[in-house]
């Protein structure tokens, strides 16, 4: 009996493996649950499997399963059959200059296209292919290969590393939807290549700037030059959220992710505290968790309008008609739909430009709802709602409506102030037949 | 056909020679000659039908052009829905976002005559298509105004030239340009309704008749709810009056007549919403109050006149009422023009009178080709003999003065202006033109019958028939006396048979060859000499149809708008009711930007498709590379971003390597020339090779970055592209 228990314990694991490696759809990513659940994770040196096991853990314990492969494996692919093997892609694999099987860099541009997630680390050796796919998502790095992030004013204090490559850095974007509830009170510790962002690129932000006395160059050669990357241009970490709401993070330091980073302790150059433990583990999880769409995940449904007093869609409105718009709103918690709270959902009768914005008013039960009158302008307009907060997907819904004129019988048939001019005409028509009468026979 | 149409410009003589029927030997001459003239006038009637159903033969029975799809559309609509819908109609697919109330925009005359046409034939129990009966409405007109050509002629000289003008105005192709099967639009019951107001008036000047004055009224009614052209009526007849009042021929039928016709028509007319209270408040009716006004002056003054018996007094009073009531008169129309009450004249009305006004200030006026001055060879194409007869019917109108041929003068002598004025308006002359070409032709016949009949039998009592034709008649015993009279006689008579033969076969042919063809279907000579149809207008809007979102928006130029909403039923942004600049602005801007600025304004007006006309596979001329000039006039009028000049090198539109740099760019010749300069299009020549211009194209290396080509029809005559959403990661 005993033996059959510890038997079954062992094969409990592998049978959930196997299941992990089939497809499922039931429960993947899907409109109605946002979270990713089976990632690929590509590594370039198998043994970021034991040396970055914390993240992974912490993802594993999260409920994601894990591909883990090495980058160049010939029989990598993202999709098959016109499906999507996997919900998110993690590179952390800087240094690969070709990809195995059918994944190439148009391969994983189409997978961020399509709506999925991304997470892409880079470090010195980085190679041209990453520096690529970084590119297309509006990043730059550094292009001298072996310029690091230096800092002389916000390195983190260490015994052996004296040239400043070690980054001690809490300057954080400011948002409870990136990086969760709870502060981050320890410095985040990087090292690694900078980037810029594309000051074309509107999606790009940056999640952890450089501090302003930073910059990029050699470590181990003597400046010579200016460096062309310097003070807070230079992003540790960025995100960016695409029009489709895919998810991508792009940071120039792979070993913030690895156990020695986010074991460690921190005390940053110029502070008395020293931390025991370094803010990378919280960091890590917590903008994975919003990567990974746990989190800042909106949706909106039952968009509904009609006229005050009635209850169905009209399919065209009248000027100066009274209407009712109302949407529901919720939000991802990473298990089911809460209500979104906010007030600031703002709604716009749009033809050209906005007619009427109106801020939505919510009962908290996720309901947002407002009333107005159509404006005293006929055209073809929208219901509009773009709510675009930092953090979260972006909401934007639209919805047609005509707007027709009065009809010819909508007007008021008798005007009051017009009754004098009722009054002369038919009296000059009285008169006249009378004058007539009079005019013929009276002779 | 040739043979009926030779039926009709031949007037039957007065007094017929014995026909071989025994049963009309039997009838009375004046019984002959009725019947005569009813079976001509039978001949012609169906002639006029005729001769407009070559475009179907020749093609099939479709609506032609782009305002008749337009009509065709509401149509439709106000068969299905009824006329309170179509009243109310607001239309959402047209001029996206701002949309269009229909009903308050259109002349719906046409539309509520093809409609009771409709249902007088549902009510018979034929089971005709709504289509049908829009192709057939203009023929059906044509025949009508044939009738009324016939009794206007007679009002106005006599019968005989009555029976020519409807035999003329049945094949005259400054007519059938515009009324040939198929081309549904108001042009086509407006010429009746316009020839039918001005006999009823005439008639009703002629007889001082209130019911032919309220008849003609409700003609005017008529004519404005089917066409703007109605101003005309309303500024000729006021022009007419001050004319006969100037040459002092004031009459008391006169006075009945007009003021009749202008109080009922004027009030008939603002019962069109189009209209509305333009009677009353326009510039360009203004005319015919003043003259409404001046008519109730001059009846004052000829009553006082009555009263006073003193000239001496009477010239007094004469004075102090003219310079009071023109003081009064003028003070008015100043204050009204002051507040704007009364509306300054459009610059439609200006375009009119000075030809060159729009292309000064209107270029959306003068980049219609048929609002261009006419050539003289079109003239000669749509007139043909009338315009050698126009001048020699003038003559014998002012030989025989009278209220109704001194109308006929100036009907013919306004209208001929505006016809060298704007290409489109030759259609409005035909009527007058047919008319006292005829008298021309009528007349003359006439005397040269009786020169020839006196002669052979001088002693026939034919004189007491003549004598009606007093001068005529006098001349011709003048004439006596020459030499070879008769011999030359009848050869001007078999001149003029000639002539009127050749105008019969030249109006047959221009009809058969030239006003027939639907310009949605193009027909192009092969290699081999074969027909070829080019019929890529319905395969790219079918393809709209039927692989476009329902509620997809397309650009195009706004020639298509009508065909796209009526065919490809889709969405808007401008279309060829031109009522607002700015947007057709701004679409002619996007059409003339780079591809990045295009981008932002159709992301604004959103736009899914655009649309673009090619010629340049098949040498098809009026394409929009050709119009692009007018779009960058029309944007730049506007938007002074966009500057004609920079289009241009040295003053010269060219498509080849020596275009301007910002031509080579823009978005209209990218997607024009997409995918072009891979194409070999003629034998011998390089790749690229631009059919319609002749040129080797400039720009063979295009690349769309915010577009994508979607469709383009089997000649390359319509191209369709995609506007792309914007970039996902950026």
């Amino acid at each position: 009996m005993a033996k059959l228990a510890l038997l079954l314990l062992f094969a409990l694991p592998l049978l959930l493996s196997l299941t992990s490696l089939l497809p499922l759809p039931c429960n993947a990513f899907s409109v109605d649950r946002p979270t990713d659940r089976r990632l690929l994770v590509l590594v370039d040196d198998l043994a970021i499997r034991s040396s970055h096991s914390r993240f992974f853990s912490s993802l594993q314990a999260r409920g994601y399963d894990l591909d883990l492969r090495h980058a160049d494996d010939p029989g990598l692919a993202l999709r098959r059959y016109g499906q999507y093997l996997y919900d998110g892609l993690i590179l952390f694999s800087p240094s690969v200059q070709r990809f195995g099987g059918s994944l190439d860099l148009a391969a994983v541009l189409d997978f961020v296209d399509a709506g999925h997630d991304l997470i892409l680390a880079a470090d010195s050796s980085t190679s041209d292919l990453i520096r690529e796919i970084a590119t297309e998502c509006g990043v730059d790095f550094d292009e001298d290969p072996a310029a690091m992030v230096i800092d002389h004013t916000s390195y983190a204090v260490s015994e052996t590393e004296g040239d400043h490559t070690l980054i001690a850095s809490d300057d954080f974007i400011k948002s409870d939807v990136i990086l969760g509830d709870k502060k981050i009170e320890a410095p985040v510790l990087f090292r690694g290549i900078g980037h810029s962002l594309n000051t074309a690129n509107s999606l790009v932000l940056k999640v952890l700037p450089a501090s302003p006395a930073a910059y990029s160059a050699n470590p181990l050669m003597k400046l010579s030059s200016p460096p062309s990357l310097t003070g807070s241009a230079i992003s540790l970490v960025s995100i960016v959220q695409a029009r489709n709401n895919a998810r991508i993070l792009i940071t120039g330091s792979l070993d913030m992710f690895s156990n020695r980073f986010l074991k460690s302790g921190v005390q940053k150059a110029g502070r008395s505290i020293k931390h025991e433990k370094s803010g990378n583990e919280q960091f890590v999880t917590e903008i994975s968790k919003w990567v990974f769409h746990e989190r800042g995940h909106l949706k909106a449904v039952n968009v509904h309008h009609h006229k005050v007093g009635e209850t169905n869609e009209p399919s065209i409105y009248r000027i100066n008609d009274d209407l009712e718009y109302s949407v529901e709103i919720y939000e991802w918690s990473g298990s089911s739909w809460e209500p979104y709270v906010a007030d600031d959902v703002q709604v716009q009768f749009y033809m050209m430009s906005p007619y009427v914005l109106k801020t939505l008013s919510t009962d908290h039960k996720g309901l947002y709802s407002t009333s107005f009158k159509v404006p005293d302008v006929y055209g073809v307009f929208q219901f509009k709602v773009e709510h675009q907060k930092l953090g979260y997907t972006s909401l934007s819904l639209s919805k047609q409506i005509p707007v027709r004129p009065f009809r010819h019988n909508e007007y008021e048939r008798f005007i009051t102030t017009a009754f004098p001019y009722y009054g002369a005409s038919f009296s000059t028509m009285v008169a006249f037949f009378i004058f007539s009468i009079v005019y013929l026979y009276n002779k | 056909m040739g043979a009926k149409a030779e039926n009709g410009p031949k007037p039957p003589p007065p007094v017929s020679s014995p026909p071989p029927l025994k049963a009309l030997v039997k009838l009375k001459t004046k019984q002959q000659e009725l019947l005569i003239r009813a079976a001509a006038l039978a001949l012609i009637y169906v002639l006029a039908f005729a001769i407009r159903l070559f475009s179907v033969l020749r093609y099939e029975s479709m609506i032609h052009e782009f305002d008749p799809y337009f009509n065709y559309r509401t149509t439709l609509f106000l068969t299905r829905n009824g006329f309170y819908e179509f009243w109310n109609w607001f239309d959402s697919e047209s001029w996206y976002p701002l949309g269009r109330i229909i009903g308050g925009t259109l002349y719906p005359g046409l539309m509520v005559t093809a409609a009771l046409i409709y249902r007088a034939l549902r009510f018979l129990t034929f089971a005709v298509h709504i289509r049908e009966v829009c192709v057939l409405t203009a023929p059906f007109f044509a025949s009508n105004t044939t009738l009324v050509a016939y009794f206007f002629g007679k009002e106005i000289w006599d019968a005989g030239a009555g029976l020519v003008a409807a035999a003329l105005i049945a094949i005259c192709p400054g007519y059938i340009s515009r009324s040939v099967a198929g081309s549904y639009d108001n042009e086509g019951v407006a010429i009746f309704a316009l020839l039918f107001t001005f006999y009823l008036f005439v008639k009703a000047v002629n007889t001082g008749s209130l019911s032919w004055s309220l008849a003609s009224a409700f003609g005017y009614f008529y004519m404005v709810s089917a066409w703007g052209g109605y101003v005309f009526i309303i500024n000729l007849i006021p022009l007419y009056v001050l004319v006969l009042l100037v040459t002092g021929r004031y009459s008391m039928r006169l006075y009945v007549a007009y003021n009749c016709m202008y109080v009922l028509g004027m009030m008939l007319a603002m019962q069109i919403r189009f209209v509305g209270f333009q009677h009353v408040q326009s510039g360009e009716h203004m005319a015919a109050m003043g003259v409404f006004f001046l008519m109730q002056v001059f009846y004052f003054l000829y009553w006082v006149k009555g009263m006073l018996n003193d000239t001496k007094l009477f010239q007094s009073f004469l004075q102090i009422t003219l310079t009071c009531a023109i003081g009064v008169g003028t003070l008015a129309l100043g204050i009204g023009m002051a507040s704007g009450y009364i509306s300054p004249w459009t610059g439609r009305f200006y375009s009119l009178l000075d030809p060159t006004y729009a292309k000064d200030h209107i270029p959306i006026i003068a980049s219609v080709s048929e609002h261009q001055p006419t050539a003289w060879s079109s003239f000669m194409f749509d007139f043909h003999i009338l315009l050698i007869l126009f001048p020699a019917g003038l003559y014998f109108c002012f030989k025989r003065l009278s209220d109704a041929t001194i109308f006929i003068v100036m009907y013919g002598l306004t209208s001929m202006y505006f016809a060298s004025v704007m290409v489109r308006l030759i259609l409005v002359a035909a009527p007058a033109v047919c008319l006292i070409s005829a008298i021309a032709i009528s007349a003359t016949i006439k005397n040269l019958t009786t020169l020839i009949r006196k002669k052979s039998k001088a002693a026939l009592t034919v004189s007491s028939k003549a004598t009606s034709n007093l001068k005529a008649s006098a001349k011709a015993l003048l004439d006596q006396s020459l030499p070879f009279q008769r011999n030359g006689a009848i050869a001007v008579l078999v001149g003029a048979f000639y002539l009127l033969s050749r105008y019969a076969i030249h109006c047959t042919w221009v009809t058969s060859e030239a006003y027939s063809s639907p310009s949605i279907v193009l027909a192009a000579r092969g290699a081999h000499g074969g027909r070829v149809i080019f019929d890529d207008y319905r395969e790219a809007y079918y393809w709209l149809r039927q692989n476009t979102p329902p509620d997809a928006k397309v650009m195009s130029w706004w020639d298509y708008g009508y065909q796209i909403t009526a065919m490809g039923n889709r969405t808007v942004i401008v279309d060829n009711n031109t009522w607002n600049n700015t947007h057709i602005a701004t679409v002619g801007r996007a059409m003339s930007s780079y591809e990045h600025e295009a981008y932002e304004i159709m992301q604004s007006l959103d736009v899914d498709y655009v649309l673009v006309v090619f010629g340049g596979l098949t040498g098809y001329s009026s394409d929009d590379i050709n119009k692009f000039l007018w779009m960058v006039r029309i944007g730049g009028g506007v938007f002074p971003v966009i500057k004609e000049p920079d289009y241009l090198v040295n003053g010269e539109y060219r498509v080849d390597k020596g275009a301007a740099p910002k031509m080579l760019n823009c978005l209209m010749y990218k997607l024009s020339y997409y995918r072009f300069g891979e194409v070999t299009t003629e034998y011998g020549k390089p790749t690229g090779y631009d059919r319609a211009r002749g040129v080797e194209i400039g720009n063979k290396d295009i690349k769309l970055e915010y577009l994508e080509e979607a469709f383009t029809t089997s000649n390359w005559i319509i191209r369709i592209y995609k506007v792309k959403p914007p970039k996902n990661r950026w």
